[in-house]
């Protein structure tokens, strides 16, 4: 295979052209994840809708990969921790050719190959086998050590929830990754202020969030995770911060439950959202209305 | 849905309904069936209304556990410690030493996956009455391997100190909450959550640590079985009864210490012996009772009902349940092949 069919936002792309091609990325993902949702009954959809933004700013700017050849040995490594995100993840690997869109209405049923929670056994794309929480980011400093030793040159994303800053692993791995010097991976808390039992800091306190990880070592950005220019600029310093100083990365994202669609982004925050029958249809349509609405403006503002 | 038929037409036929994964909070109960909710909060909350020495921890899956039931009745006697297995237990033991009763919850899995060390020398070593809630023990979720604890009691029955409880309904649950309390000791219940079965309310049994029971006499098979395979060894006998199969039952809720006694009385006879067990073949009811009988020089043949040695499918319960051999029809049609 070629480079040229390895995708990535071209170097030459403005940032503002990367930024609507996350944010498509992002609205069509979205619709994937409400279609999986339907198709299931049920689901982690309002999480997998906070974090759309996230990761299609990874799987549609930063991620080097081949959709043809997913265990491609130069591709870029994402490995989702939290393994009831891959839903969200799943509307991830369809959007990058690696899943067919076709097979996303199968989430969750009998011998599926996307089961409920992502393991790497079952899915072309998954790395680990998630859900246990707090094992991502411990596998990730091996990962990243692993490719260093072998002079690989690829990228480690580690996605973790802001409830896997609770396990004590995750901080035993922070504090390995600066210890390695690690400034091949990149960490990705998505901090919706929400776990199983309710709200985060009802649940335990993690603030201030952004000041353990500096005192890690890590170089830490905090940015809105909902806020696709944000996002991509907050990857480009950390590529650019790890390269100079070989130091791991973590960008804190504040992010919205059920974003996008403004029905779940009014109802009350639930680890299990509920989502009448009738709704599925609601909220694809307000999904759309939001992002016609919006690219629309933004189309006048140019 | 299209299909053709041997007339040569394709015609219409209705979709067949996907089976979809049992959401984590399903219920393995049969449709119908006599449930009470909560069994293990609302007997935690009364338990510790008379002893006031009782508090409750969870790793942030409360609403997960029933422990919220207990949280919302004894708000200062309730700590929500996050998801953090570690401090959970290790936090558990430091407050037994201190002369509290702590009951902690998570999942089965995490119990014995993620924090055995904590509960080992924390808790188990000093003895230390620091009773241990699993939810999800063996099959009873369709989410995999992460969730799945299929070999949890092979886990624990290695610890010293520890009971092990593997209740089959609620009334098991109601009844085993304050013995555990009053137990000294660490204790592992194998808890059922949500809307749990109610059956041995229609069997002159009580629950008594440390005991199995016999629930129904038989003349061909006995069945040995603990947790919700009790459930389904009672709906296996009822229904080879219509094969003209006699099968005893005998309930061994407490895996550890083991009621060698009372299960060797039983299997030392000419009938069928068949341990059934939601749980891995490796480790956890068959190879007690298998123990138990070679100690005693008894030499019978086991025909064990349990999950295969492996990681498990994802997928709904009640598909599992029938692929790996723990429905009740797989139960019938394993005795029948057997006898
Ligand atoms: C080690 C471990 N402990 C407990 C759980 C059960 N659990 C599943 S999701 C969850 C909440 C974790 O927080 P987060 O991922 O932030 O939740 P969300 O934002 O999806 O509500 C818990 C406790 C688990 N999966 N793994
Ligand atoms: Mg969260």
């Amino acid at each position: 295979m070629t480079i040229t069919e390895t995708v990535r936002a071209p170097e030459t792309a403005s940032l503002q052209e990367r930024v609507a091609r996350v944010e498509a990325a992002a609205y069509r993902m979205r619709h994937h994840v409400l279609n999986m949702g339907e198709a299931q009954g049920q689901g982690y959809v309002g999480q997998a809708l906070d974090a759309a933004d996230v990761l299609a700013a990874v799987y549609a700017d930063q991620l080097r990969y081949r959709a043809e050849d997913p265990e491609w040995e130069g591709r870029d490594r994402f490995l989702l921790s939290t393994g009831h995100y891959a839903i969200g993840h799943y509307a991830a690997l369809a959007e990058a050719g690696i899943v067919p869109v076709d097979e996303l209405e199968t989430y969750g049923s009998d011998d599926s190959r996307l089961p409920m929670s992502g393991m790497s056994t079952y899915t072309p794309g998954m790395e680990i086998s998630g859900g246990s929480l707090g094992h991502g980011l411990t596998i990730a400093v091996g990962t990243a050590l692993g490719l260093r030793l072998q002079g690989s040159g690829a990228r480690v994303f580690n996605f973790l929830s802001d409830g896997e800053l609770d396990e004590g692993s995750t901080w035993e791995a922070a504090m390995g990754a600066h210890h390695h010097q690690l400034g091949n991976l990149t960490a990705i808390v998505d901090i919706n202020a929400l776990q199983a039992d309710g709200k985060t800091d009802t649940v335990l306190r993690t603030e201030p969030v952004l000041d353990k990880w500096a005192a890690c070592g890590w170089f830490v950005q905090r940015v809105d995770g909902n806020d696709v220019g944000a996002l991509l600029a907050a990857f480009d310093s950390a590529a650019a911060k790890a390269e100079a100083e070989g130091k791991p990365s973590v960008i804190l994202c504040d992010t919205k439950v059920g974003r996008g669609v403004p029905l779940l982004e009014d109802r009350e925050k639930a680890h299990f959202m509920r989502i009448d029958e009738h709704e599925w249809q609601i909220c694809r349509e307000q999904l759309t209305a939001g992002y016609e609405a919006r690219t629309a403006s933004e189309g006048e503002s140019k | 849905m299209t299909a053709t038929t041997a007339a040569g037409p394709t015609v219409k036929t209705a979709p067949k309904p996907k089976l979809k994964t049992s959401a984590m909070i399903a219920s393995f109960a049969d449709p119908g069936q006599k449930t009470t909710p909560a069994p293990f909060g609302h007997a935690l909350v009364k338990a510790a209304q008379e002893n006031e020495k009782i508090v409750g921890l969870t790793a942030d899956l409360g609403k997960y556990t029933d422990m919220h039931i207990f949280a919302k009745a004894f708000p200062e006697r309730f700590f929500q410690m996050g998801m953090a297995e570690q401090l959970l237990f290790g936090a558990a033991a430091g407050m037994a030493q201190t002369g509290v009763v702590p009951f902690a919850s998570t999942y089965s899995v995490f119990a014995a996956r993620r924090a055995y060390d904590f509960l080992c020398l924390d808790a188990a070593e000093p003895n230390l009455n620091v009773n241990i809630v699993g939810g999800l023990p063996g099959l009873t979720t369709g989410y995999g391997p992460s969730h799945q604890a299929t070999e949890d009691m092979a886990i624990f029955r290695g610890m010293p100190n520890l009971t092990i409880v593997d209740p089959c309904d609620s009334v098991d649950i109601e009844q085993a909450v304050p013995q555990l309390a009053a137990s000294e000791g660490p204790t592992y219940l194998r808890l059922l959550r949500g809307n749990v079965p109610t059956v041995l309310d229609e069997y002159d049994y009580t629950f008594e640590l440390g005991k199995a029971k016999v629930l129904r006499g038989g003349n061909d098979v006995v069945f040995v079985s603990s947790g919700l395979m009790t459930m389904r060894a009672l709906q296996a006998a009822k229904e080879l009864a219509a094969h003209n199969v006699d099968v005893a039952v005998v309930h061994t809720p407490t895996i550890k210490p083991f009621d060698a006694e009372t299960v060797l009385g039983e299997i030392n006879t000419d009938r069928l012996v068949v341990t059934l067990e939601n749980h891995t073949v490796v480790g956890g009811l068959f190879e007690t009772v298998a123990a138990a009988a070679a100690r005693a020089g008894v030499a019978k043949r086991i025909l064990p009902v349990a999950l295969p040695d492996e990681f498990l499918h994802a997928g709904a319960l009640p598909t599992l349940h029938e692929r790996y051999g723990l429905s009740v029809d797989r139960i019938v049609a394993a005795v029948l092949g057997a006898l």
